[in-house]
C-alpha cells in the first residue's frame, strides 16, 4: 500500500503570536514552528499501518510551504517515514486552502498513493479544508475526524471510526481515499535517536511549480479565490477582582457589584 | 505556569545541526510527558522510575554514541543535548543513563573481546540487560588507585573478593563492570548479577538522587569464567578513561538541571505577588534571576565547546575537568538560589528546584569531587601534582 501523509507546521502552542505593523499578517520573527499536533497522528498512524501491512508499504510525507518546513519533513522521516516532498516555489506563497490543495493534489497525483493521511485541521488558521479539498481534486473518498483506522482483508478498503457528537460514527471507505485524523486514533511516537540518525541520509525531494506542472496563475495568492484583510486580537479581559471578608460579606458585595457596575442583576 | 522551552540567552541554538535539535527536541517532549509527570512521587518514596527503562531504549538512549549493534551513533553534542535534557527531569533518571552507556557500554565496547561485546551491546542497548559500574570501594573515593577489592587466577576462573560502594543502578543491574587488582595491577571484570558471592544491597537514608537505586556491592569469593576479564583494560587509565565519558555527560546534564531550575525561578516570579506587585518586578529578584541566567549560559557555552573537541577527537580529561567542576557546582548554586526565589513554595516536591539541589549535591561529589578537579585543573596548569 502507498500512504501519503500530508503535515504542515505550525507556531509552537507557547509561542507569544504578534501582529504585523499593517495586521494582515503574523510575524514570523522568533516564533519556534512544530509539527502540527494533529498531523502527527496521522504520521504514527502511517507508520503503524506500514508495520501491520509489510515492508512494501511505504509512507511519503509531503509539505508545502517555506524552508522551515524541512524540519517537520526531517522529524516525520525521523519517526519512521520512507520519503519526504516538500513542495517550495515562490509562486505558492499566499495560497488559501484551496489554492494550496491544488498544488498537494497534483503532487499526490504523481505518486498514485493508496490512501492520503493528514490532521483533521491546522492548529494555526483551523480553516480545517485543504485535506477536503486534496479529495475534492483527486477525486477521492474521504471521512474525516477519525479516531480508528481498520485496514480491509484485500486491502482496497478501510473501516473507520469518525467522532460525532454523542458517540462514534462507522465508515465503510473505499481506497483510494483520504482520511483526516482525530486525537484518540493514536499515540504518536518519538523519533529515536537512530531513527534521527537514519533521517540525515533519506532525501527530502523538492517540487516546484514547472515540476508539477502548474501555472502561477492557478496557485499561491493569484489562484486563491480568499483573501486574509486583517487579524484584530480579542479584547483583553479585565482583571480578576477579589472580594475580601467572610462568605456572607462577599456574597454582599457580589451582588452589589452586578447590580451597580456589572448591571447584570 | 508558561511550558519548558529550554534557555537560550546567546541563541546557541543557531550553533546546532538539525540533527542535534532534533534529537534534543525529541528527548525533551520524552522528558516533559513521561518523566515529569511522577517523577518527584518517586523521589519522595525513593524508588527509581522503572517504567522509564522500557520506554528509554526505544529512544535509543543506551550507548547512544555506538555506531554499531543497532545503536544511534550520535556525535557528542548530541549526546550531551540528550543527557541535558534528561538530567532536565531528574539527575537520577540521568544517572541511570550516563553509567549504562558510559560505564558499562563504553568499557565493554572499548576494552572488550568480540564475544563480550556481541553479548552484552546489543542487549544493553535494548535494556535486556542492565548495567552498573564498580570502581569506588568504601575506603577508596578520590584515591581508586589504593583500592583492595583483588582478583586472583585458580584455574580456569578468577576469584574476586572486596566490596565496591556508592554504585549506581548497583541492585537492579543484571551485570556489573568491577575494577579489581590481578596480581597488583587494576584491571576490568564482567561480573553477572547470579554469580554465587556476588551480593548487592540498596542503600537506604539518602537525602539526595532519591529516584536513584544507590548500592554496595559485596564479593565474597565471588567465582567468574577467565573469559569475564576485559582483555583490553590494563591499569587505572582504564576506568579513567569511562570516568571522563561519564563527567562529559556530567557536564552536560547539570545544565539541564540548572535550566529547570532558572525556568521554574523566571516563570514563578512572573506570577508570585507580593506588596501588589509580581517578585520579579523587584531589584532582588531580577539580580538573582540576572546571575542565574549568565552563570548557566557560560556553562552552556563551556559543555558545547566541550562537545565539539571532543567529536573533532581532540578533548583532554582537564578540560572535561574543568567543564564538570564548573556546571555541576553553578548549577548547585542556581538551584538553591531557584529555591529562595520560589520562597516557602520551594521546599515542597510540587516544584523542582530543591529536588534539583539536592540530587546536585551527589553530581557535585561523585565522577571526581569538585576538589579532585580542582586538583586536575591545578595540575594542568602548573605541571605540579598536589593530589597527595
Amino acid at each position: 500500500m502507498k500512504i501519503g501523509v500530508m503535515v504542515k507546521n505550525v507556531p509552537d502552542t507557547e509561542s507569544k503570536i504578534k501582529l504585523s505593523a499593517d495586521r494582515k499578517s503574523i510575524e514570523m520573527q522568533g516564533v519556534k514552528f512544530v509539527m502540527n499536533t494533529y498531523d502527527e497522528f496521522a504520521v504514527e498512524e502511517a507508520l503503524q499501518l506500514k508495520e501491520k501491512l509489510g515492508a512494501d508499504t511505504t509512507v511519503t510525507v509531503f509539505s508545502l510551504g517555506p524552508e522551515r518546513l524541512v524540519e517537520t519533513l526531517r522529524t516525520a522521516l525521523a519517526m519512521g517515514a520512507d520519503a519526504a516532498v516538500h513542495l517550495t516555489d515562490p509562486a505558492f506563497e499566499g495560497g488559501d486552502s484551496i489554492a494550496n490543495a491544488k498544488v498537494l493534489a497534483k503532487a499526490a497525483e504523481a505518486e498514485g498513493f493508496d490512501l492520503i493521511l493528514g490532521g483533521k485541521q491546522g492548529i494555526d488558521f483551523d480553516s480545517a479544508q485543504t485535506l477536503s479539498a486534496v479529495a475534492e481534486f483527486l477525486g477521492m473518498g474521504q471521512a474525516q475526524v477519525v479516531t480508528d483506522i481498520e485496514v480491509g482483508g484485500d486491502n482496497t478498503s478501510l473501516k473507520v471510526r469518525r467522532r460525532i457528537e454523542g458517540g462514534d460514527e462507522i465508515v465503510d471507505v473505499t481506497l483510494p481515499a483520504i482520511i483526516s485524523c482525530e486525537k484518540g486514533l493514536n499515540e504518536p511516537r518519538y523519533a529515536s535517536l537512530p531513527g534521527i540518525m537514519k533521517a540525515k541520509k533519506k532525501e527530502i525531494k523538492k517540487l516546484g511549480l514547472s515540476e508539477l506542472g502548474l501555472s502561477a496563475d492557478e496557485v499561491g495568492a493569484a489562484g486563491s479565490g480568499t483573501q486574509v484583510v486583517g487579524y484584530s486580537p480579542l479584547k483583553e479581559r479585565p482583571p480578576v477582582k477579589m472580594l475580601e471578608g467572610g462568605p456572607a460579606e462577599q456574597a454582599k458585595e457580589l451582588v452589589r457589584l452586578l447590580r451597580e457596575e456589572a448591571k447584570v442583576l | 505556569m508558561r511550558r519548558f522551552d529550554g534557555f537560550d540567552y546567546m541563541d546557541i541554538d543557531a550553533q546546532l545541526s538539525e540533527d542535534e535539535r532534533l534529537v534534543r527536541d525529541s528527548v525533551r517532549s520524552f522528558v516533559e510527558e513521561m518523566v515529569l509527570p511522577e517523577i518527584h512521587l518517586h523521589y519522595d518514596r525513593g524508588t527509581f522510575p522503572k517504567d522509564l527503562i522500557e520506554p528509554l531504549s526505544k529512544l535509543g538512549v543506551f550507548g547512544a554514541t555506538i555506531n554499531e549493534y543497532g545503536c544511534a551513533g550520535v556525535n557528542n553534542v548530541s549526546y550531551g543535548l540528550m543527557m541535558q535534557e534528561l538530567e532536565r527531569g531528574d539527575s537520577g533518571v540521568r544517572s541511570f543513563a550516563s553509567v549504562q552507556s558510559a560505564l558499562v557500554m563504553y568499557p565493554i565496547y572499548a576494552f572488550g573481546s568480540t564475544e563480550q561485546k556481541d553479548k552484552w551491546i546489543p542487549a544493553m542497548a535494548k535494556a535486556e540487560a542492565i548495567g552498573c559500574f564498580g570502581l569506588t570501594e568504601p575506603d577508596y573515593g578520590s584515591n581508586p588507585e589504593g583500592m583492595i577489592t583483588t582478583a586472583v587466577e585458580d584455574g580456569n576462573e578468577y576469584v574476586i573478593n572486596g566490596a565496591k560502594m556508592w554504585i549506581t543502578n548497583g541492585s537492579m543491574a543484571d551485570v556489573a563492570v568491577v575494577w579489581a587488582k590481578l596480581d597488583g595491577k587494576i584491571r576490568g571484570f564482567i561480573i553477572e548479577k547470579d554469580r554465587p558471592g556476588f551480593e548487592a544491597k540498596e542503600m537506604s537514608f539518602k537525602l539526595s538522587l532519591r529516584a536513584s537505586d544507590t548500592s554496595e556491592l559485596i564479593f565474597s569469593d565471588c567465582r567468574i569464567p577467565k573469559d569475564n576479564i576485559l582483555p583490553e583494560s590494563g591499569g587505572l587509565k582504564s576506568p579513567l578513561m569511562c570516568l571522563s565519558q561519564a563527567r562529559y555527560g556530567i557536564a552536560w546534564g547539570a545544565v539541564g538541571a540548572g535550566m529547570a531550575c532558572l525556568h521554574e525561578a523566571i516563570e514563578y516570579s512572573k506570577e508570585r505577588i507580593q506588596f501588589d506587585r509580581p517578585i520579579g518586578a523587584f531589584q532582588l529578584t531580577q539580580h538573582k534571576l540576572a546571575d542565574m541566567a549568565t552563570e548557566l549560559t557560560a556553562a552552556q557555552l563551556m559543555a558545547l565547546r566541550l562537545g565539539r573537541l571532543k567529536d573533532e577527537g581532540k578533548v583532554d580529561f582537564a578540560q572535561i575537568s574543568m567543564a564538570k567542576r564548573n556546571n555541576v557546582r553553578k548549577a548547585l548554586e542556581i538551584a538553591r538560589t531557584a529555591r529562595t526565589v520560589l520562597g516557602a513554595n520551594g521546599v515542597t516536591g510540587e516544584y523542582h528546584a530543591m529536588r534539583h539541589m539536592c540530587n546536585l549535591e551527589s553530581v557535585d561529589t561523585y565522577e571526581g569531587t569538585y576538589e579532585i578537579h580542582t586538583l586536575i585543573i591545578g595540575h594542568k596548569l602548573t605541571g605540579l601534582e598536589a593530589y597527595t
